[in-house]
């Protein structure tokens, strides 16, 4: 560590900033937010997947004193706000002028004086449907003939939302007809959703004096809001200096308060309209059932090799459902996000992937859970078939992967399908978790629990991520390129205030922002003021999703303290009457070079800034920094996890589960263990519990938490953690992202686990959730249920 | 129609004219603004709203306004006394059992009083405790590891 702890710059596990208001119930979350004379929202949602709408009545719910007003499509239609564009470019209606397309579309909105009159004002309005026919199933909606699902759409004559391929297909199919073996295996990862402890919600509040909208929001990308805002309803008026979008506590994102939902274009359009402030906060069972879903890949995956274990080519098919639109984040030229990162940790000659995006009758999907750009289906797509081939080679699938492993000196690495992996050493990661898990006396122990009947399995995941979009040539947001930005004021008392594009949802920022700029400037970290989240003030960012806060701003925080640092040393050689090349700099301190006894402090730098220039010099100590990453980074580790499986329930309990991360340098070691534990939570839900599934009406499975199963204490093992540090060559601080690094990489390492557990009864392969249920049928069909 | 109820919230007395539906939660909530008791769900599960009636952890969501008349409630805001944190807040800091921070109020209700009925409760007891409280951040390990700090602390 370059600092001491009272700096506490990089590597230090400093205690949260954010924690002494949280703890005390002292929070500023959305529904916390309470303006003069606000007024509250319900939606009116559809019981139907797929129906006309005949007729809505709003008489019986108008006579309820409170009830000011219901809000529906033709009334947004007057103002043409009754479509909007998704993040990914595609389109979606806000409300319904004609057709409902899901269960729990938005219909209609009930405008009251009070939450609960507001709820009345919704039980009250009747709305009658005529039932349409309903598709739910993606394979059918992609087929030749299919009723064209998106008809307003002019000129669409199928379902399909996007193709999009990487690779090269033919020399796939060529060296795949080559190969001496080949594993095939259909993977399907299911829809999930990230269930935040908070729902989404917001307070639009438009000032009509003023003609200002200040809209608090659930954001994770405040500032992406703003200019959608800008662009959608542009021709009402609002203008982008005219919008203010404020993104306060945040009770967790994951990716799921990325995208503008219909709910708070009603409440913006509600307050335009009234002239009040307007609060609307789904409840639980809107949240579960009417956004932020995310994956529903359905892959064809094929792996070829040779005999003694080499793989050679990768071909991945993919029906992806996306529902009603498709709603994800991703960058306009990656509409699949970072598949083709699917690769993996080994160099394959060939690879071809590919994905079909179908609409069906279901929710918007696509959206994240931890994971926005596809690497989680990707990396489960890849560790579950090598799996399948070592199951197929009779070799062990630690010694497959040691065999195939990108090795250390391969790095910077060029993939088949034109990835550059920045940085990598996963023979040693593997290696570690191994160690730690002490893997020899497991399979010792497996052989003889086998032996007894019982059932025991290991399973391991060697992940490759890609995080931190992006580079500006190939990352945008509808046009808007994915840099992020960093601000930094140098007070004239030498403490500082720093802001950002970016949002925390509990990953720390207040704390870690801080530990780079003391990092760089050698001002205390707890002299740092951290600020996120509102338009009015932060500089431009795309927000914080898909693990980018770190390589995107936690970069910019580094660039902009450099040139706050080089201003400082001007200031310094003024102060000790020397030229700037006869210093010398520790953290904190310009000294002359050989005398440390002579010095200036930054602190006296800054208040130099203020009171006592060279000549010539600008006044003041602040910098920004936009900052357009060379690449994305690649963090990686290895994961190996052991389950035991209770003959007679069907129940898979996660015994050990051992993660060695790899994400660069660290900024606060505490906390990247806390992403990773989270992480791995997130990994153990959809791993084992977590589906929303729908019936052949569309109606959802998992729409409320008495049938979505998060995890609780009682499911999470007692982590072991462990790193191995290659810092990236390319970020200013050696860092990486790792918030989602542990969700992509716990999913399959469970698989393989459940499945290597049941191998020797001929199992191959358990698409997730491995729910008891699927389990116990499973053992009951091999005659190996108790 | 409505209630007058009388409610003893963080030691003082709260009066208010509610009616018969309102929720526990929304009272504390929004009548008297105490907000650091969270709304997280619509059926019982989540725990965020989880505060003390009688010195019992309960879940204000599940509970009507009226029921809690005549009675005991602590939040998360009574939790600090005298200027002092309660030292399960603090072994919730020290140990980074807190991210988003949303389910922290209602976790601290619900291991504060565990301590208070178990005082050296084991990892397993601790799991059991909270398994009524989801975190979807923290992956529940160092919530674990904070109870029994806490516990060490209190012994």
């Amino acid at each position: 560590m370059k600092t001491d702890a009272k700096i506490c710059g990089m590597g230090h596990s400093m205690k949260r900033k954010e924690d002494p208001r949280f703890i005390r119930g002292q929070g500023n979350y959305v529904d916390d937010v309470v303006l003069p004379g606000m007024l509250y929202m319900d939606i009116v949602r559809s019981p139907h997947a797929h129906a006309r709408i005949k007729k809505i009545d709003t008489s019986k719910a108008l006579k309820i004193p409170g009830v000011l007003a219901v809000i529906d499509g033709p009334t947004l239609e007057k103002y043409k706000l009754h479509w909007m564009p998704t993040i990914s470019g595609d389109t979606q209606m806000v409300l319904p002028i004609d057709e409902v397309m899901y269960v729990a579309q938005e219909v209609c909105a009930v405008i009251a004086t009070e939450r609960y009159i507001a709820a009345d004002g919704a039980d009250a309005v009747e709305v009658e449907y005529e039932p349409l026919p309903v598709m739910v199933d993606p394979m059918k909606s992609i087929a030749p003939g299919a009723p064209v699902l998106r008809k307003d759409k002019q000129g669409k004559k199928d379902n399909i939302a996007f193709h999009w391929e990487a690779g090269d297909r033919a020399a796939t199919e060529k060296a795949l007809k080559e190969c001496e073996v080949v594993a095939e295996q259909d993977v399907y990862v299911p829809r999930i959703h990230v269930a935040s402890m908070e729902t989404c919600g917001c307070v639009a509040d438009f000032d009509t004096a003023q003609g200002k909208l200040t809209v608090h929001m659930t954001t994770q990308a405040p500032h992406a809001v703003r200019t959608v805002f800008a662009l959608v309803a542009g021709h009402v008026g609002l203008s982008e200096e005219r919008i203010r979008i404020i993104s306060p506590d945040i009770g967790g994102g994951f990716g799921g308060k990325v995208p503008v939902y219909p709910g708070y274009v009603i409440a913006v359009a509600a307050s335009v309209v009234i002239g009040k402030p307007v609060k609307w906060i789904e409840d639980r069972m809107e949240n579960l059932q009417a956004d932020s879903f995310a994956r529903d890949y359905h892959m064809k995956v094929s792996l070829g090799a040779k005999k003694d274990g080499t793989m050679t080519a990768l071909r991945i098919k993919t029906v992806a459902d996306h529902g009603y639109t498709n709603a994800s984040a991703n960058p306009m030229k990656y509409p699949a996000g970072l598949f083709s990162i699917c690769t993996g940790s080994y160099p394959m000659k060939n690879a071809f992937c590919e994905v079909d995006a179908v609409y069906t009758h279901k929710p918007p999907g696509g959206v994240a859970y931890r994971c926005s750009f596809r690497v989680t289906e990707a990396v489960h797509a890849i560790e579950r078939v090598v799996d399948v081939l070592a199951q197929k080679l009779k070799m062990d699938p630690a010694e497959l992967r040691m065999k195939n492993f990108i090795r250390p000196e391969q790095f910077p690495y060029k993939s088949v399908l034109g990835w550059e992996y920045d940085s990598g050493n996963y023979p040693a990661a593997l290696k570690k978790a191994m160690d730690i898990v002490d893997y020899s006396s497991l399979r010792q122990e497996q052989k003889e629990k086998r032996a007894r009947g019982e059932l025991m399995g290991i399973g391991i995941c060697s992940f490759t991520e890609i995080v931190g979009a992006g580079p500006s040539k190939d990352f945008d947001i509808l046009g808007i390129k994915m840099f992020d930005s960093a601000e930094i004021r140098v007070h004239p008392t030498g403490k500082a205030l720093a802001r950002f594009g970016t949002k925390s949802q509990g990953q720390g920022h207040e704390t870690t922002y801080a530990q780079i700029v003391a990092e760089e400037l050698g001002i205390p970290a707890s002299d740092v003021q951290v600020e996120e989240g509102d338009t009015d003030t932060a500089p431009y960012g795309l927000g914080t999703s898909a693990s980018r806060s770190t390589p995107t701003s936690g970069a910019a925080a580094a660039m902009a303290a450099r040139k706050i640092r080089a201003k400082a040393k001007t200031i310094a050689a003024h102060l000790l009457e020397c030229s700037e090349v006869d210093l010398d700099w520790e953290p904190g301190k310009f000294f002359i070079k050989g005398v440390p006894g002579k010095f200036k402090t930054i602190q006296e730098c800054a208040f130099a800034a203020y009171t006592n220039l060279p000549k010539g010099l600008e006044p003041g100590m602040e910098a920004t920094n936009y900052y357009d990453p060379p690449n994305l980074t690649f963090p990686f580790g290895s994961y190996i996890c052991v389950v035991d499986i209770d003959r007679g329930t069907g129940e898979v309990k996660v015994r050990r589960f051992v993660a060695v991360d790899d994400c660069g340098n660290i900024i606060n070691p505490m906390i990247v263990d806390g992403q990773i534990h989270g992480g791995l939570a997130q990994g153990v839900g959809p791993a084992l519990y977590e589906e929303i599934g729908y019936d052949e009406e569309g109606n959802v499975f998992g729409g409320s938490f008495l049938d979505y199963y998060v995890p609780t204490a009682l499911e999470c093992p007692k982590w072991e953690t462990d790193k191995t540090i290659t810092p990236s060559p390319h970020h200013p601080l050696g860092a990486k992202g790792v918030g989602e690094s542990a969700t992509v990489g716990a999913p399959p390492a469970i698989a393989n686990a459940v499945v290597d557990a049941l191998s020797h009864l001929g199992v191959t392969h358990i698409d997730i959730p491995i729910t008891p249920d699927k389990v116990w049928k499973l053992l009951k069909a091999k005659g190996a249920a108790e | 129609m409505k209630h007058h109820i009388k409610v003893t919230v963080n030691g003082a007395v709260r009066e208010a004219e509610v009616e018969s539906r309102l929720l526990l939660v929304h009272f504390i909530r929004e009548n008297l603004r105490l907000t650091g008791t969270h709304v997280g769900c619509d059926t019982s599960h989540c725990g965020v709203c989880t505060v003390h009636l009688d010195g019992e952890p309960v879940k204000s969501c599940t509970v009507l306004a009226v029921q809690a008349d005549g009675r005991s409630v602590s939040t998360v805001e009574g939790l600090e006394q005298g200027g002092k944190l309660h030292p399960m807040q603090e072994a919730f800091t020290e140990k980074h059992a807190l991210q988003c921070g949303f389910c922290t109020p209602g976790m601290l209700m619900t291991t504060s009083a565990l301590l208070e009925r178990n005082k050296k409760p084991s990892e397993q007891e601790i799991r059991q405790a909270i398994s009524g409280n989801l975190c979807r951040c923290t992956g529940y390990l160092n919530i674990v590891k904070a109870v029994q700090h806490a516990a060490e602390k209190l012994s």
